[in-house]
């Protein structure tokens, strides 16, 4: 082998023989709103050279892209990850949140999952409790003051026993690793014809309550945090289950009746010690 | 030149810690009460800095750019993180964990802020287990490790392949706790402009609602800067979209000085580009080289499919290079010998840019162990790759899922195909001990400051840091700083300070929105990683990265005569924030380049072809460059370099080998 070797460096963008040979074009029909004061509307457009292999996200950039060059404002829409982790991508695509594939988020969804031709209709979550702050953006505050009503064992920092002297049989971590999965992107919430945020709620109030840390605070936590829900205007939930077929992380309806259980033994135990 | 002051307290290395912790001032609880604290950054480093200093009893104001704590970049971090518990009996402690990191960051890290982050990494885990963060775990029902490059024990632990999400949960609920009770106040969708600065201390910042466009003033009797790395200058990377360097540039131009910007770590197992329409570049977590083995065809341009490829064929080149570590060398060297292959013309796929990760024979050998627990002590082929294919799922279930959506092609069917790219930043503001800039009253945690890694950061070790630095090093050493504050007044924010930084950021904003040019902010940001990338990436030279440097300077004009900026000021405006964010980061490439042009040697992420061994290994330089570079921004793109010179006393500095 050779050594003392020159590194020829080169950029992935300039040498890829497989370059975006884009040849879909797409019609779209997109949620167009100024912001919470003003009315919105949905606004067509056109994309034309868009290649199968990019992403959902990346149409939209290219799209972007145009409208700026066009001196037009270009669409506003919430993405950080693009690796389907941190929750914040979040289009309703053709009627169903995060679009037509199972188990992904938005910016997960690639062009592949269309063909040429298609005419595809992007809007925002839609939910009470989630107001539209500008085209394809919501708030969804609700979620973290949800959270801040009880979902957390309180435990300060420090002096924190060793890990392992706490076995926690491993059927049970996985059961509550799988309630932890959530990434509070929202789907269900936009899914649910009641805007109802319980598959939210139930998995964290499911990781806690699976787990021998959780047990303390059982209680007072599912009270709190679904006092929260309601106080944000979620609805409830008519167990229609479109939550659970939609949420990109797979997260189950069993939590939600986990929460129920706790939530009607919360108000026995209460009523109990009252 | 100066020399800098790293407040390293006296005494034995194993020591300093404890020793400075029972010593370090206190602040009673109710001084505390009146003692405020900004955060600006809610990842690992932010939040559990918040939250902890909020247990505490100080009154915090936290900051991020995201619509929730919870979105921070942390959360997309996969495979795990290490601790020197020695729960598999392998033979690890604080002083292994310890000395991989200094070897492993190529001798350019400090040695007691080194040691410290091994002593605390098992109390995080303790921590993290006590907030309810479902880890891994064993049947017995403790948990459970794995390995990681750079080292010979399995220290990491996780949750599937989404460790970092797990802890980023665990210190946003902490957080959110506090926020619930009142201590934190909580400011989404804000981002901090600039660092106020009164009688020469951080004393606040200037911060823009996103959504309103409104500039705000907040006041802090000390300010803490845990704002992530700064990957994103390359354009393409691991890093979240709206990863940036602004926060701490903006401190490097308020005097905090910038250290080892150069050093940025490629990773060796992320996915390739598929075309010129990519925004950003998809990890494939470092665990997947405990089972996944690394190959190239040994015949040039070898255009057959994988399976197709006869097993004496191909080319196992980790294995044969690095026989002791094998597939779990260090990501830097791991990424140059990716590289090496690739353009010697070993290559694979259509771009013939990466090479195959393959789990074949590991699923096998999985299979077979599976098929023994069932009495089966002779399974056939069949059998073994479909037991150890449900061993595997469970093990990376989501990262294949990953790959397959990315990709389309299915990773249980055929071997990976990847290709290096940029992940993480060593560099970052130059802090002390205490984890102080050279501002005073300014702090900087996690991957934002330059501290614990040295040329090169282990897996694993970024969760491991970003905590350390904010459950458990910042909140005691903010105390030596804060217990002399205890007199000091609330500022009101019509001071002239805050009037003057709010209004400088605000001229800035509408230059940019005045332009008005022809091209748009990804257009220049596009550009400038073209330029990183191809003059300061996997390799570097002097010749390349003197022009990068001039070419930098042309584009920084072009960007501030040419952008186009849409929309309005007092909106929300995502345009306006990018232009921000890339205007800053071509300063920072500039800066870059400067540096990698100044360290005349190579090590860890940081490889000038000038300097290397007669294998094409690294060759450092310790007798002239065995420092920390610090940048002093001097204004208008000139740097003063401060040196902080590194002193081992406790590890032999070597030749670093994973032969």
């Amino acid at each position: 082998m050779s050594v003392k070797r020159k590194l020829n460096t080169q950029y992935p963008i300039l040498n890829t023989n497989k370059m975006s040979t884009g040849n879909m074009n797409l019609t779209l029909k997109v949620w167009r709103q100024k912001n919470n004061k003003t009315k919105g509307q949905l606004v067509d457009y056109k994309v034309a050279d868009i290649s199968p292999d990019m992403s959902f996200l990346e149409m939209f950039d290219v799209l972007n892209e145009n409208l700026i060059n066009k001196g037009e404002e270009p669409i506003v829409f919430d993405h950080d990850c693009r690796e389907g982790i941190c929750g914040m991508c979040s289009m309703f695509i053709n009627g169903r949140p995060h679009g037509p594939k199972e188990g992904i988020t938005t910016c997960q969804l690639h062009m592949r999952s269309f063909k040429d031709g298609d005419t595809i209709v992007v809007e925002p979550w839609r939910a009470k409790a989630f107001p539209v702050i500008k085209d394809l953006t919501v708030d969804r505050s609700a979620f973290d003051r949800v959270i801040a009503a009880g979902g957390f064992i309180s435990v300060n920092t420090g002096n924190a026993q060793d890990a392992n002297n706490l076995p926690i049989p491993k059927a049970q971590a996985d059961a509550a690793f799988e309630a932890a999965a959530c990434i509070g992107c929202g789907a269900c919430v936009a899914t649910c014809k009641n805007a109802s945020a319980m598959l939210f709620v139930s998995a964290k109030i499911s990781q806690l309550a699976l787990l021998p840390q959780g047990q303390p605070e059982r209680y007072k936590r599912v009270q709190g945090m679904v006092a929260q829900m309601d106080a944000e205007g979620f609805g409830n939930c008519t167990n229609t289950g479109a939550c659970e077929a939609e949420c990109p992380k797979g997260i189950s309806l069993e939590n939600i009746a986990r929460m129920n259980r706790d939530f009607y033994a919360a108000k026995f135990i209460s009523e109990e010690e009252g | 030149m100066s020399a800098l002051n790293s407040n390293i307290p006296e005494g034995e290395l194993t020591s300093k810690w404890t020793k400075y912790k029972s010593s370090v001032a206190l602040v009673n609880p109710s001084n505390k009460r009146s003692l405020e604290v900004i955060v600006v950054g809610s990842g690992l480093a932010g939040a559990s800095a918040a939250a902890t200093l909020a247990e505490m009893g100080y009154k915090v104001k936290c900051f991020c750019f995201q619509d929730s704590p919870r979105r921070a970049h942390s959360i997309a971090a996969q495979g795990g993180i290490n601790a020197a518990k020695n729960y598999q009996n392998d033979g690890d402690s604080t002083y292994r964990l310890f000395y991989d990191t200094i070897k492993g960051g190529d001798y350019r890290a400090r040695e007691a802020n080194v040691h410290r982050l091994a002593e605390v990494s098992a109390n995080i885990i303790d921590q993290c287990v006590a907030q309810g963060v479902p880890l891994a775990r064993e049947y017995g029902g403790l948990l459970d490790n794995r390995s990681f490059g750079g080292t010979q024990v399995q220290r990491t632990f996780y949750a599937a392949g989404q460790t970092g999400q797990q802890l980023l949960l665990g210190a946003y609920s902490a957080l959110e706790r506090q926020i619930g009770m009142g201590k934190v106040e909580m400011f989404t969708r804000h981002e901090m402009l600039e660092v106020v600065k009164i009688d020469g201390k951080a004393r606040g910042i200037i911060a823009r609602n996103l959504i309103t466009g409104e500039l705000e003033r907040h006041f802090g009797h000390a300010v803490v800067l845990g704002t992530g790395g700064y990957g994103n200058v390359f354009f393409l990377s691991t890093n979240a979209m709206g990863s940036n360097v602004t926060a701490a540039w903006k401190a490097n131009k308020q005097g905090a000085f910038f250290a080892n910007p150069c050093y940025t770590q490629i990773h060796p197992t992320c996915i390739p580009v598929s075309g010129d329409h990519q925004s950003k570049l998809t990890l494939m977590s470092e665990s997947l080289r405990n089972d996944g083995r690394i190959w190239v065809p040994k015949k040039k341009d070898d255009t057959r499919k994988a399976s197709e490829i006869p097993e004496d064929e191909r080319d196992y080149y980790l294995e044969r290079r690095y026989p002791a570590f094998g597939n779990l060398v260090p990501r830097d060297v791991a990424s140059r010998a990716a590289k090496e292959r690739c353009d010697a013309g070993y290559g694979v796929g259509a771009s013939k840019l990466a090479v195959y990760l393959d789990f074949k024979a590991n699923t096998e050998r999985y299979g077979r162990i599976e098929a023994a627990k069932a009495g089966n002590h002779n399974p056939d082929q069949e059998t073994c790759m479909r037991l150890g294919t449900e061993v595997i799922k469970e093990k990376y279930g989501n990262l294949f899922d990953m790959y397959k959506q990315i990709t389309g092609e299915d990773p249980y069917e055929t071997p990976m195909r990847i290709y290096p790219a940029v992940h993480y930043t060593m560099g970052g503001l130059w802090v002390d001990y205490n984890l102080m800039t050279t501002v005073p009253g300014l702090y900087c945690t996690g991957e934002a400051n330059f501290s614990d890694h040295g040329a090169n950061r282990l897996g694993a070790s970024a969760l491991m840091q970003g905590l350390a630095d904010g459950y458990f090093v910042l909140p005691y050493t903010i105390g030596a700083y804060l217990s002399k504050e205890i007199s000091v007044k609330a500022i009101p924010t019509d001071h002239p300070a805050f009037v003057e930084a709010e209004q400088s950021v605000r001229d800035t904003l509408n230059k940019l929105i005045n332009i008005k040019g022809t091209k748009s902010v990804d257009h220049f940001h596009k550009k400038l990683g073209l330029i990183m990338w191809e003059k300061c990436g996997m390799a570097r030279n002097a010749t390349g990265l003197k022009s990068a440097i001039a070419e930098i300077q042309q584009l920084k004009k072009d960007f501030w005569a040419d952008v186009r900026v849409p929309g309005d000021v007092n909106e929300y405006n995502p345009e306006l924030e990018k232009a921000g964010r890339v205007a800053d980061f071509i300063e920072l490439g500039e800066l870059m380049c400067i540096d990698a042009l100044n360290r005349n040697e190579s090590c860890g992420g940081h490889f000038r072809e000038e300097y290397q061994t007669e294998d094409g290994e690294a060759l450092r330089d310790d007798e002239n460059y065995a420092y920390v570079a610090a940048w002093e921004n001097k204004g208008d793109g000139t740097f003063e370099l401060h040196k902080e010179e590194l002193k081992f006393e406790n590890i032999k500095i070597a030749q670093r080998s994973y032969k």
